[in-house]
C-alpha cells in the first residue's frame, strides 16, 4: 500500500522521525566514507603511549595504546552496521518467510515450523551464540549467519501472528477460489498486507541486534583487535575509566546514538503505518 | 419544554480538524420526544445517527465533541452532569440496547450474575428479592424457563435468546427512555419480527419512550409512532409514520423510500445516484445538504440553506417540501421483466450432502455417519437464469456456495458444470478452465478486496491468470470492465479504501466478470450495502445477466431482494430444500409452512 516515498513521508512527519532518520542517515554515511575522513592511521601509536585528554592535534585524545580515539571511533561501527545490516535482512527474509507459510498453511506445516521455534527459544541465545563463534571463528559469514538466524525466530512468530488476521479475509478465500497458487497467494495477497509489520519490526530488531554485536565485541568474540569496534573501545578502555573517561564515552555516544536513531525512527514509521506500538503487542 | 422527557434543541457535534476549524458530524438536530413515544431514527451508514443516539446518552466518541445546541433529558443535560449522576442515569433512566448483544454480554458471567449486577446499580430492590425480580424481568421479554436460563452461560443461548437477555438488563433499571442502536440486525427474520413484537408490547404497556436506530424503514415502521430521517448529520425530516411513509415530503426520503425492494412489486427499486458527502467534505452552509444527489433541485436549493418548515404536520428541511407532496414516485422506474425461456442447464446438482466431518480411522471402524450439513440438494441453474438461494443463518447456504465454489468437498450427490466438468473437485485440483468458469463474490466488499491492491492490479489479476493476455490487452478489458459496471475509468489507480461501498462491490462484481464466468455465485452481496446501493447493484446484475447470459446464483436472506432478482427460488431450512419453484409461484403460494413463516416475518 505504501511506496517508499509514503513511508518516508510517514516518518518525515514528525519531529523525532526525522531527527532520528538522521541519525541513522549520519552514521550510515560515515561508515562508508570515514576511511578517507579519518586523521590518522587506526593502528598507528603516538609518541606518547599514555593516556592523553583532547588537543588539538588528538580531537578525543588518545587511548591506552596511543591511538587516536576519534580515528577509531569514525571507523569503529563500520563492521557492526555492516553486519548486523546484512543480519537484519537474512533475518526479515526467512522469518517472514517461514511465520507467512505457517500461518497461511496452518495444520501440520504450522505445528512443525512452530515447535521448531519453541526449540530454539528455549536456548539462551548468547552462550549459543559463543558456541557457534568458539566453533567457526568470528569470521563475519558466520556472525551474518548466526546473528540472522537467531534473530529471525521473533520474525516467524510475529509474521506468523500477522498473516493470521489477514489469512481469514475473504480477498484470500477469492484468490484460492479463484485457483491461485500458494506462492501467488503469499507474495500478491498476504505479503503486502503483513508488510508494514515485518518493517517496523525489522528496525527494531537492527537495533537490538547492533548490542548484541557491540556486547559479543565487548566480551572478545566480535571483532578482532586491532580493528576497531565500539563495543570492543569500550571493553578495553573501561578498566581506566576513573582516570580517563574520553576513550569510553566516544564510542559509547556513538553506539547510542545510532541506537536511538534506528528506535525513534522505528516509531515514527510504527506511528505513521497505524501500528502504535503502545497499543499492539508485538511477539 | 414542559411534557417532554427529551427535547434536543440545535444540536450539533462535530470534531476539529487539522487546522483546528470545526467540522460539523451532526448539525442543528432539532428532536422532542415525550413519554411513552417511539421514535425511529433512519439513514445510511455514516449520517450521523449512532453519534446521535451516543450523545443523548452524553456519550461522546473519542475527537468528538458538542458545537452548539441545547440536550435535555428530564430537565438535565448529560453531557454536563457530574460522573456519578451520569453512571445512575445510564442503564437507570436511559438504558441502551446494543447492536450485537452476543458481544454486549461478558461471555465469562452467568445470565444471573449479569441481570444481578444490572439490578444491583440501578434499582432499590433488597438483594433478596433479586432472584424474584430476574424471573419476572425473564417473563417480561419472553424467555421460558427462567430458572434454567439464569445458570447459563451467553454463548449458551442462541442470538434471539441473547438480545432478549440485553433487553431484560435494560428494563432492569425501569429506564423512561430505551435507546435502541440495530438491535435486530444481526438477527434471522423469524426471529427479528418476535423481538419487535415484544419491544411493541414493552412500551405499550410501561410507556417507556423508545429511539430505535436503524437502517431498515420496515423494522422502524413495525415498531416507531414516529420517524426521523437523517441526511448527512442533518434531520431532513420528522413526522408521524404513516404520513410520512404513506406521502414523504423530503426528496431524501422519497428516494430512499423507493429504493427499498418489495415483495410483490412489478417496478424495480429505484437507486439514488451519488454519495452521501463526508463530514468537512463541503461546506452546507449555503446549500441544501442533498443538493448533488436531488433530482428536484432548483437554483434556490444550491443558494440557501434550507430551514426546517412545518409542512403537513411534519418538520422538513426542504425548499420545495410544500410541492413535495404530490410528487408522484420517480417516473421511467423499470418494470421487472423476467425472461422465462433458458437454454442450456450451466450448473446442475443432484442429491448433494455435505459434511464438515472428516474421515478418520475410528468413524471407519465403527461404520458411524457422519452429520450432514446439508442433504438431498438437487437444483438446476440454465444460461442467464437467476436463481434465489434463501434460507436463515444456519441453513447452509453458505456452505452449498462453498462447494460448488470447491472451497468445501462434498460428502455425496453430484455437481456438473455445463454437463461437462465434475465440480467434486476442491478447486485447486479443476480445470484452469473450469476454475475460470465459475466465480464468486462476497458479501462484505470490505474483506474481499485486498487493501493493498489498486483497483487495476485486482481487475488484472484474473485476465492474466486465466487468459494470459498482453498488458495492453489486460489494460484494455480493466477500461471495458470499469465502462460495465459504472464506474469512471479514474478508479483504476484507486485502492479499495478510496471507494464507497456501493463502488467496492461493483469492483468485486467486475472482478468476478473480467473471467468471463458462466456462473456467478453471489453470497449476500447486497446485504453490506445501504439500501439506496442496493438498488443500483440489483439492476447492474440484471443488465450484466442480459448481455452476457450468465447464470447467478444469489445467496440471501432477504426475500424481498429474491423477489425482485431472481427468476427460481430454493428455500433452505437446517440443511433441507423445503421448497422450490418460480418465484412468482413459491412466493405468492407457498406450499411449505417454513416458506409460509418466512414469507409472514418480511416487513
Amino acid at each position: 500500500m505504501n511506496s517508499l516515498h509514503t513511508l518516508l513521508t510517514g516518518i518525515l512527519a514528525s519531529r523525532s522521525g526525522r531527527f532520528g532518520l538522521s541519525m541513522v542517515l549520519f552514521h550510515v554515511l560515515l561508515a562508508l566514507v570515514s576511511p578517507w575522513l579519518v586523521p590518522y592511521q587506526f593502528d598507528s601509536q603516538s609518541e606518547i603511549i599514555n593516556h592523553i585528554g583532547p588537543s588539538l592535534q588528538h580531537w578525543a585524545g588518545l587511548d591506552t595504546l596511543g591511538r587516536d580515539v576519534l580515528t577509531r571511533t569514525m571507523l569503529g561501527g563500520r563492521q557492526a552496521i555492516l553486519v548486523t545490516l546484512l543480519a537484519t535482512c537474512l533475518a526479515l527474509t526467512w522469518g517472514g518467510f517461514c511465520g507467512i507459510m505457517a500461518g497461511y498453511k496452518g495444520g501440520r506445516t504450522d505445528e512443525v515450523i512452530m515447535r521448531g521455534i519453541d526449540i530454539f527459544l528455549a536456548i539462551p541465545f548468547m552462550i549459543f551464540l559463543l558456541l557457534v563463534i568458539a566453533t567457526f571463528g568470528n569470521d563475519p559469514v558466520v556472525m551474518i549467519l548466526t546473528l540472522g538466524f537467531f534473530y529471525g525466530i521473533g520474525f516467524v512468530r510475529l509474521a506468523r501472528a500477522a498473516t493470521l488476521d489477514v489469512v481469514v479475509k475473504d480477498y484470500v478465500l477469492a484468490a484460492k477460489s479463484r485457483g491461485e497458487g500458494t506462492f501467488s497467494i503469499l507474495f500478491r495477497e498476504i505479503l503486502p498486507n503483513v508488510r508494514d509489520v515485518l518493517l517496523v519490526e525489522s528496525a527494531m530488531r537492527w537495533s537490538w541486534m547492533l548490542l548484541a554485536f557491540s556486547a559479543l565485541s565487548f566480551l572478545g568474540f566480535g571483532v578482532t583487535p586491532p580493528t576497531p569496534d565500539w563495543g570492543l573501545m569500550i571493553a578495553s578502555a573501561r578498566i581506566y575509566m576513573a582516570l580517563a573517561a574520553w576513550p569510553v564515552l566516544l564510542p559509547m555516544i556513538a553506539l547510542s546514538s545510532l541506537i536511538i536513531g534506528i528506535n525513534l525512527t522505528a516509531d515514527a514509521l510504527a506511528k505513521s503505518l497505524g501500528l502504535d506500538r503502545s497499543t499492539r503487542v508485538l511477539l | 419544554m414542559s411534557g417532554s422527557l427529551l427535547s434536543i434543541n440545535g444540536l450539533s457535534i462535530g470534531y476539529s480538524d487539522a487546522q483546528s476549524r470545526s467540522v460539523a458530524v451532526i448539525s442543528s438536530v432539532d428532536l422532542s420526544l415525550a413519554a411513552g413515544e417511539t421514535l425511529g431514527l433512519v439513514g445510511e451508514s455514516g449520517c450521523g445517527k449512532s453519534t446521535l443516539l451516543l450523545a443523548i446518552m452524553g456519550f461522546y466518541k473519542a475527537g468528538l465533541h458538542r458545537l452548539g445546541g441545547d440536550l435535555q433529558f428530564m430537565g438535565e443535560d448529560p453531557g454536563v452532569m457530574p460522573a456519578g449522576d451520569l453512571q445512575k442515569l445510564r442503564g437507570g433512566r436511559m438504558a441502551l440496547i446494543p447492536q450485537n448483544a452476543g458481544q454486549s454480554l461478558t461471555p465469562t458471567m452467568k445470565i444471573e450474575n449479569q441481570l444481578f449486577e444490572a439490578l444491583s446499580l440501578h434499582s432499590d430492590l433488597p438483594s433478596g428479592l433479586w432472584r424474584q425480580r430476574c424471573f419476572s424481568l425473564l417473563d417480561r421479554v419472553q424467555l421460558p424457563d427462567p430458572g434454567e436460563l439464569l445458570k447459563r452461560y451467553p454463548h449458551e443461548l442462541s442470538g434471539g435468546q441473547q438480545q432478549r437477555i440485553a433487553i431484560a438488563m435494560a428494563l432492569a433499571g425501569e429506564p423512561d427512555l430505551l435507546l435502541l442502536d440495530e438491535p435486530t440486525t444481526g438477527l434471522d427474520v423469524t426471529t427479528q419480527v418476535h423481538v419487535l413484537d415484544l419491544l411493541r408490547e414493552i412500551t405499550a404497556e410501561t410507556r417507556t419512550a423508545m429511539i430505535y436506530v436503524s437502517h431498515d424503514i420496515g423494522v422502524i415502521s413495525a415498531v416507531c409512532n414516529k420517524i426521523a430521517i437523517m441526511y448527512a448529520g442533518e434531520l431532513v425530516e420528522l413526522g408521524d409514520k404513516n404520513d410520512l411513509i404513506d406521502n414523504p415530503a423530503h426528496p431524501y426520503t422519497k428516494g430512499l423510500l423507493d429504493s427499498i425492494p418489495r415483495m410483490h412489486q412489478d417496478r424495480l427499486p429505484v437507486s439514488l445516484e451519488g454519495m452521501q458527502p463526508q463530514p468537512g467534505q463541503r461546506n452546507f452552509d449555503n446549500q441544501c445538504v442533498f443538493v448533488e444527489r436531488c433530482s428536484y433541485a432548483r437554483p434556490v436549493c444550491q443558494q440557501h440553506k434550507p430551514d426546517s418548515s412545518t409542512v403537513s404536520a411534519r418538520q422538513v428541511k426542504c425548499h420545495l417540501a410544500s410541492e413535495a407532496l404530490d410528487w408522484k414516485s420517480v417516473e421511467g422506474s423499470d418494470r421487472i421483466n423476467k425472461p422465462t425461456k433458458f437454454s442450456r442447464v450451466v450448473l446442475r446438482v443432484k442429491d448433494l450432502s455435505v459434511s464438515y466431518d472428516r474421515p478418520s480411522l475410528t468413524r471407519w471402524f465403527t461404520g458411524r455417519q457422519p452429520s450432514l450439513v446439508t442433504q438431498g440438494i438437487e437444483f438446476e441453474i440454465r444460461r442467464g437464469e437467476i436463481l434465489g438461494l434463501v434460507g436463515e443463518s444456519g441453513s447452509g447456504k453458505s456452505t452449498l456456495l462453498k462447494t460448488i465454489a470447491g472451497l468445501q468437498k462434498p460428502f455425496a450427490g453430484s455437481l456438473m458444470l455445463n454437463d461437462q466438468f465434475d465440480l467434486r473437485h476442491s478447486v485447486g485440483s479443476r480445470d484452469a478452465d473450469c476454475q475460470q468458469k465459475i466465480q464468486l463474490v462476497f458479501q462484505n466488499p470490505d474483506a474481499s478486496l485486498n487493501p493493498s491492491q489498486t483497483v487495476e492490479a485486482i481487475l488484472a489479476r484474473p485476465i492474466k491468470l486465466y487468459f494470459g493476455s498482453s498488458d495492453e490487452a489486460i489494460r484494455q478489458q480493466v477500461d471495458e470492465i470499469l465502462t460495465r459496471v459504472n464506474l469512471p475509468l479514474a478508479y483504476r489507480t484507486r485502492y479499495p479504501g478510496q471507494l464507497s461501498g456501493g463502488e467496492k462491490q461493483r469492483i468485486a462484481i467486475a472482478r468476478a466478470l473480467v473471467a468471463k464466468p458462466d456462473l456467478i455465485l453471489c453470497d449476500e452481496i447486497t446485504s453490506a450495502l445501504d439500501v439506496s446501493v442496493q438498488a443500483s447493484i440489483i439492476k447492474l446484475l440484471l443488465r450484466l445477466r442480459q448481455e452476457s447470459q450468465l447464470a447467478i446464483l444469489f445467496v440471501s436472506h432477504d426475500l424481498a431482494v429474491v423477489d425482485v432478482l431472481a427468476d427460481q427460488v430454493v428455500v433452505l431450512e437446517q440443511g433441507r430444500i423445503r421448497e422450490s419453484g418460480p418465484v412468482s409461484r413459491v412466493f405468492s403460494d407457498p406450499d411449505h409452512a417454513y416458506t409460509q413463516s418466512l414469507l409472514a416475518s418480511v416487513l
